[in-house]
């Protein structure tokens, strides 16, 4: 058994490609020794800026022979039958054996294959590694690369470090020759570093100032800024993001703390947090009080001879250049208003057939003002919703927004507050994107929640109405997004909006479908949403129609779901569930339609779904109830008599709950029917030899069951 | 006669052309025409096409209209100095070379903090690309370094190593300076701002002010005529100088505010088609010679 070692050292790989870089290179090692039957322990993969490492352990020296037989034609058969054996098994035709199978004579072939050094299987197996490797974005090099057939890799490939026990694999890939020599650090060390095995590799790269475990290095990274920031009295703003990528660029990480000017903490800390971090890759800190501190954290590559004086001094004047952009931007901009800012957005196409950003806007703002005006949706004034819409957009033609697309939203709230208007309005814009995640938080302030309502109803119904709806992976204008959005924002705010009513109101008209695909749509992202909180998606199928129609309230389907949802996992909901398809199942088994079965043939396929017309179904009631009035022609039995009465009893206190939307009002009063139809099943005969009885306790059951679709569409339960 | 880069800019200059001088570079003189990098020059764009070795060096002076301050900013200008060092193929030293020649002009690596930081380089309106760092200094970027890839929509066969340093950064870091203006441009107190202030001041008014419109609209579309021209009786080098007008043309005009947003893809399209055709004619015209020299060597 033997260790081994395998060291690709390139020049610079990217930071961000390293972590994938390791995962491809485990992988691919374990494919080739499966393929080649070598049995490997343990995997310990390492990358640093300079070089991908695989330490394998307890490799054996060989591979095991095998013997592999192969049945063939039996003796007698024709020539090329034979032939064409001893062909596809590689044989010679006097190599073969005969042996005898069910008394008929027949030829085998017998192969041996023995087995091999594991040396030499590594030797094949790393060129393979290295041609196979897939890196996000690879490169040709040098002087081969007079041919695009030539070595492809992140960066040039120069080394290869390849040692099984204390033994050199020896391979050659495309010029590059593997052997036991590697590099140091590339200022720190000068000189090769001879690798003995794979034991000593992480000791002596250490001693040439290389850590090559990525791991060490970003606990030191960690560690270290988190010293720094103490002992200057300050403490660390932690980002593991900046952790990896700094121990992405480093073989020996020094983080180094310095200061910048104190005025510069008069632009916005966001600004200066992210200017630190996406250009210069740097921490920064905050004070005792939480506040934003005028301090940074650099993670140098050398132990620097001067304690690393001069290279904080350097990174210092790089983060005030920096920082100046940041403050001219912040300055320049402040020098129009917002008003003035937005008409940069009559210049700037939203989508194509959806005309400019400044179209979108005014969107947004009539609808945010009839959110607030005739919806009632939030508590707020209308004119200041109207006023933080207008505005919403405007810091996207800001210098800032230019240069940190990231701070939309966030600059237009700062500026708007810079230039005096309203709390309502600024923080509305500040907010208005939000929630954007599913951890982000949601807006609660009126205003905010009016023109953040606005810009997602906005984007949804204009996307909707070009036909662009998100397919599979692809939703490139985030739909679902802003959906989970609105539904995150009604829910949290407790909005009863009606989609028909805020379509009405968008496009000042009706619009016929749009309503019901925008409602589809939000359902099935409800559906997704509630998935982990145990809402089945069948019961908010169960729930989404209410009079008739497809509701055109998401909330209301929300809370009917859940009710169901709590009512079905009781013992009462589980036995009316079970009575119902029973119920169901015979009278679909006898094709009985009841009294508004008798109706609906007449019409549509299903009565109550089709009736939104007040008269209709004050007709169908009346013929209801006039067929449930008949006087029985017999007398009922016990079971049957207990079922009427608490039908006359529940059917009308559910109706008044589901009126009242209490649901679990109306989900207590079904559950009333749980005794009387499970008793009613258990001493009742319901196909009775008597037509007339048969025919009561069919409508009976048919009553049943139309009470239960008061309450929510049981049909559409699964299971 | 000693060098000082670590106190005069041009002396700076004159130790990069003495290393690569040394290291096999043609040491060569700015192209004659206003562009916006130094990767315009035909000792870039056009050699790095084709088989034949090619190793240079030269400063190009590079006019940005939109990065003009009115001599206001400590940093930016609307024209700089690049120097640029091109190697073909590129050698498997390149980055001790490039290493070594900072340490020519003072900085030690010991003592402050280089990085190679991945930077990859893509310019549509060349048809180019290249993979490579932006190398830091301290937190500073004072070098592309690119390999490059792909030029006027042609593989690079062999590939090209293309070094950019940021001379003014580069200058400011090493003398110590805050401002560019400041620079010490001869080691004897003429500094940066006694040759170019007034300049980047009227440059600035004038590209973004002054610079008749419909003049320069009227040049672009010469210079897209002209190219087609050349372009038609086989002369690509002369094509490609009108691609770069009209690219400097264009640039102009973005910093009149002139163009928008719709139409300025439009307009880098356009430059985009001079700039690609003259490539692709170069190449179809070099190729015949190349492919004879270069046996191994295909289009």
């Amino acid at each position: 058994m033997s260790d081994f070692l395998l060291e690709l050292r390139s020049e610079e790989i990217p930071a961000r490609m390293q972590a994938g870089a390791r995962a491809e290179l485990e992988k691919l090692f374990r494919r080739e020794m499966d393929t080649a039957g070598v049995t490997t322990g343990e995997i310990t993969v390492w990358s640093t800026p300079r070089r991908l490492a695989l330490i394998a352990r307890d490799l054996p020296e060989a591979t095991e022979a095998v013997s592999e037989e192969l049945k063939g034609p039996p003796v007698g058969a024709p020539d090329q039958a034979i032939d064409g054996f001893c062909r596809k098994a590689g044989v010679e035709k006097g190599d073969l054996e005969t042996r005898d199978v069910k008394g008929r004579a027949t030829y085998f072939a017998v192969k041996n294959v023995p087995g091999r050094a594991t040396k030499d299987l590594l030797a094949e197996a790393i060129p393979a590694i290295i041609r196979d490797f897939s890196w996000p974005k690879s490169m040709r090099w040098g002087a081969a690369s007079i041919s695009t057939e030539s070595l492809r890799w992140v960066r040039p490939l120069s080394g290869i470090v390849a040692l099984l026990g204390d033994d050199v694999v020896e391979c050659e890939v495309h010029g590059v020759t593997s052997g036991s020599v590697t590099l140091g650090h590339r200022f720190h060390h000068s000189g090769d570093i001879t690798i003995g095995n794979a034991a000593d590799y992480a000791v002596k790269l250490r001693a040439g100032h290389v850590i090559v475990d990525h791991e060490e290095r970003q606990d030191l990274i960690r560690s270290g800024a988190s010293k720094v920031a103490s002992e200057a009295g300050l403490k660390l703003v932690e980002d593991e993001g900046l952790v990896i990528e700094n121990a992405g660029l480093t073989e020996w990480p020094v983080p180094l703390l310095g200061r910048f000017e104190e005025d510069f903490l008069e632009v916005p800390p966001e600004t200066i947090q992210l200017t630190a971090r996406v250009n210069q890759k740097y921490f920064v800190c905050e004070d005792e009080a939480g506040e934003l501190a005028n301090a940074f954290i650099c993670t140098a590559n050398i132990e620097a001879e001067d304690g690393g004086a001069r290279v904080v001094d350097g990174n210092r004047k790089v983060l005030a250049a920096r920082l100046s952009d940041a403050r001219f931007f912040w300055d320049v901009d402040r020098k129009k208003t917002l008003a003035e800012h937005a008409k940069g957005l009559e210049r700037i196409t939203f989508h194509e057939k959806l005309g400019t950003v400044a179209d979108k806007v005014d969107r947004v703002a009539k609808l945010a003002d009839w959110l607030v005006f005739d919806a009632k949706a939030p508590n707020g004034d209308h004119k200041l919703a109207r006023q933080a819409a207008e505005l919403s957009k405007a810091d996207l033609v800001t210098e800032m927004v230019g240069e940190f697309p990231e701070l939309q939203g966030l600059m237009g709230g700062y500026y708007a507050k810079a230039e005096g208007l309203p709390v309502e309005v600024s923080d509305a814009i500040r907010d208005h994107y939000k929630p954007v995640g599913a951890s982000d938080e949601v807006p609660t302030a009126p205003t905010t929640v009016a023109v953040s309502l606005a810009d997602k109803l906005d984007n949804l119904l204009s996307f909707f109405r070009i036909g662009i709806l998100p397919t599979g992976s692809k939703d490139p204008f985030a739909l679902r997004r802003a959906a989970l959005g609105y539904l995150r924002l009604v829910q949290a705010n407790g909005l009863k909006l009606e989609l028909d009513q805020v379509v009405h109101a968008w496009a000042s008209q009706r619009v016929a479908g749009l309503p019901e695909k925008l409602g589809e749509f939000l359902l099935d992202r409800l559906a997704v949403q509630l998935r982990d909180e145990g809402v089945r998606h069948d019961y908010i199928q169960a729930s989404r129609s209410w009079q008739g129609r497809p509701d055109m309230r998401v909330d209301r389907v929300e809370s009917r779901a859940r009710a169901l949802t709590a009512f079905l996992g009781t013992e009462d909901g589980a036995n009316l569930l079970a009575g119902y398809k029973r119920a169901a199942n015979i009278l679909k088994k006898e094709d009985w339609h009841g009294a508004e079965g008798e109706i609906a043939r007449t019409g549509e396929e299903d009565p109550l779904s089709q009736v939104d017309d007040p008269d209709m179904r004050a007709v169908i009631d009346a013929k209801m109830s006039e067929r449930h009035a008949k006087e029985l022609s017999y007398p009922p039995e016990p079971a049957e008599k207990a079922l009427m009465d608490a039908l006359a009893t529940s059917e009308p206190a559910a109706a008044r709950a589901i009126e009242a939307e209490d649901f679990s009002a109306a989900m207590a009063a079904l559950a009333a029917l749980r005794g009387p139809i499970d008793r009613f099943f258990d001493e009742v005969t319901v196909n009775a030899e008597e037509e007339n009885k048969r025919a009561h306790r069919l409508d009976l059951l048919a009553a049943f069951r139309a009470a239960v679709h008061k309450v929510a569409d049981f049909s559409r339960i699964e299971g | 006669m000693d060098r000082n880069p670590q106190k005069s800019f041009q002396d700076m200059i004159l130790a990069l052309h003495d290393f690569w001088s040394a290291n096999g570079c043609l040491i060569l003189q700015p192209y004659d025409m206003r562009m916006g990098a130094g990767t315009f020059h035909t000792a870039t764009t056009l050699r790095a096409l084709g088989p034949e070795p090619w190793n240079a060096a030269f400063v190009q002076p590079c006019r940005r209209p939109t990065d003009g301050r009115y001599g206001e900013n400590p940093n930016r200008l609307q024209h700089y100095y690049q120097y640029q060092v091109i190697l073909k193929p590129s050698p498997a030293n390149i980055q001790d070379l490039y290493l070594e020649s900072l340490r020519v002009i003072g900085i030690d690596p010991l003592k402050h903090d280089i990085r190679f930081v991945e930077d990859d380089w893509e310019s549509p309106t060349l048809g180019a690309w290249g993979l490579g760092w932006e190398v830091w200094c301290d937190g500073m970027e004072v070098t592309q370094f690119t390999y490059f890839q792909q030029m006027g929509g042609f593989d690079c066969k062999p590939v090209a190593g293309e070094l950019t340093y940021g001379l003014e950064r580069l200058a400011m870091y090493i003398q110590g300076v805050d401002n560019v203006y400041d620079l010490d441009f001869n080691g004897q107190g003429v500094t940066y701002g006694d040759v170019f202030l007034e300049n980047e001041k009227q440059m600035s008014k004038w590209n973004f002010e002054v610079a008749e419109t419909d003049a320069l609209f009227d040049l672009f579309n010469k210079a897209e005529a002209e190219c087609k021209n050349a372009l038609d009786h086989n002369v690509p080098i002369a094509a490609y100088e009108q691609a770069v007008e009209a690219s400097h043309i264009f640039n102009l005009l973005q910093a009149r505010g002139v163009i928008s947003v719709q139409e300025r893809a439009s307009y880098m399209g356009r430059v985009r088609d001079l700039a690609r055709g003259s490539c692709e004619a170069h190449m179809e015209k070099e190729a015949p010679v190349w492919a004879e020299k270069y046996p191994e060597w295909s289009k």
